[in-house]
């Protein structure tokens, strides 16, 4: 296996923009990393897309071809890559490993999800076939219902409170508010997150993301030529993948994710690094409860203690250990399959000091958690400049 | 042991459906340890249940068990 670097990143705003199909926010994702790259369409070896249900919400299947050629990408393979929330994650992941293998040398992976077009019952409806539809859901589950029992569960065994949530959900919308492509730019209270319209309890509005539309692309290529491309290439210094039980009846413990426990175990040891060295994270806050639950399985706290953890600051842009600088799934936005590349994409720019406003000092190492459903595939990558 | 019988091991009562439950809402979904061994996602009728609470299984409608609190 050889090093492998990001060498361009390209997203679109997150947002509700009635007048895009999927099509055109992929494409304008890829264009501009294939331009943020210095890469011509005609020099992509490989091209994956990571999208969870554009045939459910658009009507559309085929669709990396659909996009790759709509980029002026001919001929490659097309892929598309499918694992829920995890869709572009595990489509970063697969690029990786082709490149990594000495199999492509160089390869666009674009992240999309067209959601708004659905009324928002049916987008429930079709986020839901992420879930066991044959248990679950044919009880009355929805996605934010499943994540309301594993934090019912995890209130009950470790004590975590109302308020640890509520401290997830302002500290993403104050980095959120500064992100000039985050969909809800709005600083929010304590107050306010304690008492927004009941969802699935113990979760309120504010406990859940967004439903978005939007796209995101990074290029990859070996790292050894990635100075012909960029002067700031970023290393992708470990990556992993796993898998788990897709109904959450069937996990023994659900205060867990025992598949992101397995991808960052693996991803650590690849890097030669463990929690304490991360400077930076993006982690997959679907509901808050699910970003505590990721702060304590990678290792950042101890079990239990994630939802302390926020309240005492650490996660903060200001903190130790900064975590969705970008305003997280929470403000950024949700496009669904988009999510794994934005946080790679989210990273680089922490990495390659373009962040703005909500730069962070301590930026050389930096990790990206994409959930897929609730558990049942995450991806973690751990990126360096070093 | 019976397998219409077990413990609640966690709960949330739904207030936001998807098209077929929106008659419903609010409406209170468990997973159920069952005392036969093993889990199951269903609904709860009546008086709404806490983590540990005793229930028993009341019927299945349409391949989904509804439980109801042991008192």
């Amino acid at each position: 296996m050889r090093p492998v670097a990001v060498i361009g990143i390209g997203k679109t705003p997150f947002g509700a923009f009635h007048d895009r199909d999927l099509r055109s926010l992929a494409v304008e994702a890829g264009e501009k990393c294939l331009k943020n790259g210095h890469t011509a369409p005609t020099q992509v070896d490989a091209f994956f897309l990571g999208n969870f249900a554009g045939p459910s919400f658009a009507g559309q299947n085929h669709l990396a071809p659909y996009v790759s050629t709509a980029l002026g990408i001919q001929g490659v393979p097309a892929t598309r890559v499918e694992a829920a929330c995890a869709s572009s994650g595990s489509a970063f992941f697969h690029a990786y490993t082709g490149v990594a293998s000495g199999v492509y040398d160089s390869v666009l992976v674009v992240g999309v999800e067209k959601m708004t077009c659905q009324p928002t019952p049916r987008v429930t409806e079709i986020l839901a076939g992420a879930g066991d539809c044959a248990g679950e859901i044919k009880a009355g589950s929805t996605f934010a219902s499943l994540f309301a029992m594993i934090a019912r569960r995890h209130m009950y065994q470790f004590g975590t409170t109302r308020e640890h949530l509520a401290a997830v959900a302002v500290k993403n919308h104050a980095n959120g508010a500064l992100n000039p492509d985050a969909q809800m730019r709005k600083v929010i209270t304590m107050e306010q997150a304690m008492a927004g319209k009941p969802i699935a309890d113990p979760l309120n509005l504010y406990d859940c993301s967004l439903i978005s539309d939007g796209a995101a692309a990074v290029l990859l290529a070996p790292a050894e030529r990635a100075g012909e491309f960029t002067g700031k290439p970023v290393r992708v210094l470990g990556i992993a993948q796993a898998s788990d039980f897709v109904a959450l009846d069937q996990k023994p413990d659900i205060t867990t994710f025992p598949a992101l426990r397995r991808a960052s175990g693996k991803a650590y040891r690849m890097a030669g690094v463990g929690p304490a060295d991360i400077q930076l994270a993006e982690l997959h806050d679907c509901f808050t409860i699910a970003e505590i639950i990721a702060i304590e399985d990678l290792g950042f706290a101890p079990r239990g203690e994630g939802g302390p953890f926020t309240l005492a600051g650490h996660t903060a842009r200001t903190g130790d250990k900064p975590i969705n600088t970008s305003g997280g799934l929470k403000s950024k936005g949700h496009p669904v399959g988009a999510t794994g590349v934005a946080q790679i994409c989210d990273l680089v720019l922490q990495m390659r000091c373009e962040a703005g406003e909500r730069q962070v000092p301590r930026h050389s190492l930096g990790l990206a958690q994409n959930l897929g459903g609730s558990g049942a595939t995450c991806v973690v990558t751990i990126l360096g400049t070093v | 042991m019976s397998e219409a019988t077990g413990t609640v091991y966690t709960e949330t009562v739904i207030h936001s459906a998807t098209e077929a439950f929106a008659a419903d809402v609010p409406y209170q979904t468990a997973i159920v340890s069952l005392d036969s061994g093993g889990r199951v996602t269903g609904r709860i009728s009546g008086e709404r249940v806490s983590i540990d609470d005793r229930v028993t299984r009341v019927e299945i409608r349409a391949g989904v068990p509804f439980f109801r609190k042991i008192a």
